[in-house]
């Protein structure tokens, strides 16, 4: 989950990194009351999403005034798909250098890694293609964490104007804050030297693990979920993962691996799938609300259930979805692939309560629902 | 350690709960060497017919195990995992989904240490066809699994279950299975099964079923490309819309790496033969044997 800025600096000061002095408001009236109290400030548009800058969500202001009409236009714009609602009204710094450090989850190394480049201000990307000797990592072993004194031996040699002391300092708070946090990635971009030698974050990347957040009850209210569709709202409430796509072939299946690749099989015999939708693992129970779910999205001309149980096991999976058949009463054709653990329960439930049988395989399945879906209704009435 | 294997002892932690008790039965019919269970609560009582311990070192120090199957919550896996590494375990299979990524790391830190072998977190198990497997698998569906040459590879439980069913449904039969996982990070990546795998007795063909994400196909890819084994591929996620951009600072480590085109020329590169859909498996390994 992410953490806009504004959410995200709060953990470094807890953790005793210098952040400039900020308010957060909602209105062109606040950002004006703030701008007063802070004096020359910096309004920046706060969104889940990068390049504010570019897109001219960031904008000085020396008077409350100039923060009232920079707020009047940031508040309202729409950046990388987001209105900016908010904004924050930040002390304006005195940039002497700008570094880049951050802390992430590293799959290579299966630990965290550490990284610092003097070049920050740009986007990390840049900076690893543009000067790569610049950036400097160090691999953590978890269990023992990260030192000052690791901090001081990843920054030698590169020249910070003085400000090695501090830098390393913050390396060490960053660590303690990322480890505090469950955090997946935190990130300071840039992280400032100012002209009387502060070390200053100036701004703040801060996603948290996902699996994190059932520990973090105090922090993670302050996230921002992903914005999400009325009727992914409503898979949320199921603990079923629900994704709405543009297409018009229902897609139901358990595992994430098995349900993008019947989503890959149905676009591949020309259909298009009209979501993501898995109920496997914690969700195989849920075959009921799952059925109600997917056919709640407007304009679905044909339903593809592939199943192959492993932990989920298909008998069940196939009773969510029978209970739910009569009150659902699905008008559309729908068809079946069937395999793996309950299998032959589930096939003869399917028998017994609609009269059908599942397709040989998911290919047939999938090239079915596509077909149907594609106005060959001829195929349609023939497998049903 | 990968590969578990009929003589091989296997302590279940978490042997009690539903999934657990459930899962060890299916093993047991199966073959698998289940010596005992750990629930702390129930320590000194009998479940599935094995003692229940305290502890995986006291199970250690009792009957001895090799491998370790884990039927754990999110939050209980670090210590379990700790406790399993700590007796001495040489496999821990980790199935436990939406484990904090930080526990994940704490453990591959002291299993490295250890020289414990970790496969998971997020995996459905492995299977050793005809002797025994850990997990939760369909072992013992013969439409899915039927003992033969081919040796499977996959992220996801549901997909491996597909895919072995194709290649059952061909004519063929699979040697042995490795669910790696399909956590960001996890202890045993697509190189390391493909090696397993590879240095397998009877092994002599594998399928291979990856995932958009990460950067485990192309790194499994280089070693694929110095094998004599014929692999066959399938890489779910071709028509996934771009999903949840990666974090600024993790592009890094990806690179271009992750995406569904690059997987599939990386591994196209190395000779692997990657499959439009999973039902191709069959017509893929007629051609590879033949050959």
């Amino acid at each position: 989950m992410n953490f806009e800025e504004y959410a995200a600096k709060p953990v470094l000061a807890a953790a005793g990194i210098t952040v400039p002095a900020s308010e957060l408001a909602t209105t062109p009236i606040e950002a004006a009351d703030a701008a007063g109290r802070i004096g020359g400030c910096v309004i920046k548009a706060q969104v889940p999403t990068g390049k504010r800058g570019k897109a001219g969500g960031i904008q000085l202001a020396d008077t409350p005034d100039e923060a009232k009409a920079h707020a009047e236009k940031i508040i309202g714009m729409e950046i990388g798909g987001h209105v900016v609602e908010k904004v924050l009204v930040e002390a304006k710094s005195d940039i002497k250098r700008e570094f880049y450090a951050a802390i992430l989850n590293d799959p290579e190394t299966k630990g965290p890694v550490v990284m610092f480049s003097t070049e920050g201000g740009m986007d990390i990307e840049e900076i690893a293609a543009e000067t790569p000797d610049k950036l400097k990592t160090a691999a953590v072993d978890i269990r023992k964490g990260f030192s000052v004194e690791q901090a001081k031996a990843l920054i030698a040699g590169l020249d910070l104007d003085g400000a090695e002391a501090g830098v390393a300092e913050t390396l060490a708070k960053l660590y303690d804050a990322y480890a505090a946090n469950d955090a997946e990635l935190l990130e300071i971009n840039p992280l400032i030297v100012t002209g009387s030698g502060d070390v200053v974050a100036l701004d703040c990347k801060f996603v948290m693990d996902d699996s994190g957040i059932k520990r973090q009850p105090d922090l993670a209210p302050k996230g921002t979920p992903d914005k999400l569709t009325e009727l992914e709202t409503v898979g949320e409430g199921h603990g079923i993962k629900y994704i709405e796509l543009d297409g018009n072939v229902i897609v139901l299946a358990n595992g994430a691996g098995l349900t993008m690749t019947t989503m890959d099989v149905v676009r591949h015999y020309g259909g298009k799938p009209a979501n993501f939708c898995e109920i496997g693992g914690e969700a195989y129970t849920k075959g009921k609300q799952a059925l109600e779910m997917v056919l709640g999205k407007p304009g679905v001309k044909s339903l593809v259930v592939n199943f192959c149980g492993a932990f989920a096991r298909c008998d069940v999976m196939m009773g969510g979805l029978l209970e739910a058949w009569d009150e659902v009463q699905p008008d559309i054709p729908v068809f079946f692939s069937i395999a793996g653990t309950g299998d032959e329960e589930a096939i003869k439930m399917l028998k017994d309560k609609l009269g059908l049988d599942p397709l040989p395989n998911m290919d047939a399945a999938c090239k079915a629902a596509a077909d149907a879906a594609n106005g060959s209704a001829a195929v349609a009435a023939d497998a049903n | 350690m990968h590969i578990c294997r009929s003589e091989h002892k296997v302590l279940i932690q978490g042997i009690t709960g539903k999934q657990g008790t459930f899962w060890t039965e299916r093993m047991q019919e199966y073959g698998t060497g289940v010596m005992g269970g750990v629930n702390p609560k129930k320590a000194g009582t009998q479940h599935c017919g094995v003692p229940v311990y305290a502890t995986a070192v006291d199970a250690m120090q009792d009957g001895g195990f090799d491998a370790s199957v884990m039927f754990i919550p999110p939050l209980g896996m670090k210590a379990a995992a700790l406790d399993a590494i700590e007796a001495g375990a040489k496999l821990i299979v980790c199935l436990t989904e939406h484990v904090p990524v930080q526990d994940v790391m704490y453990v591959m830190a002291a299993a490295k240490e250890a020289g414990t072998t970790i496969i998971g977190p997020n995996t459905a198990g492995t299977v050793t066809v005809g002797e025994c497997f850990l997990g939760f698998m369909p072992a013992f569906n013969e439409r899915i699994f039927q003992p033969g040459n081919v040796g499977v590879i996959s992220r996801s439980g549901s997909l491996a279950t597909l895919m072995c069913q194709n290649i059952t449904a061909a004519g063929f039969g699979i040697k042995a299975f490795l669910g790696i996982g399909g956590d960001p990070i996890i202890g045993t990546t697509t190189l390391d099964a493909l090696k397993a795998l590879d240095q397998f007795e009877g092994v002599e063909a594998i399928a291979m079923v990856g995932e958009i994400g990460g950067s485990m196909e192309e790194a499994a890819a280089e070693y694929a490309a110095t094998m004599d084994k014929p692999i066959a591929a399938f890489i779910a996620g071709g028509a996934a819309p771009p999903g949840k951009k990666m974090g600024h600072a993790g592009a890094i480590v990806m690179g271009d790496k992750g995406t569904y085109a690059s997987k599939k020329s990386a591994l196209e590169a190395a000779g692997v033969n990657v499959l439009a859909t999973p039902s191709h498996v069959g017509d893929a390994l007629r051609e590879a044997m033949a050959a």
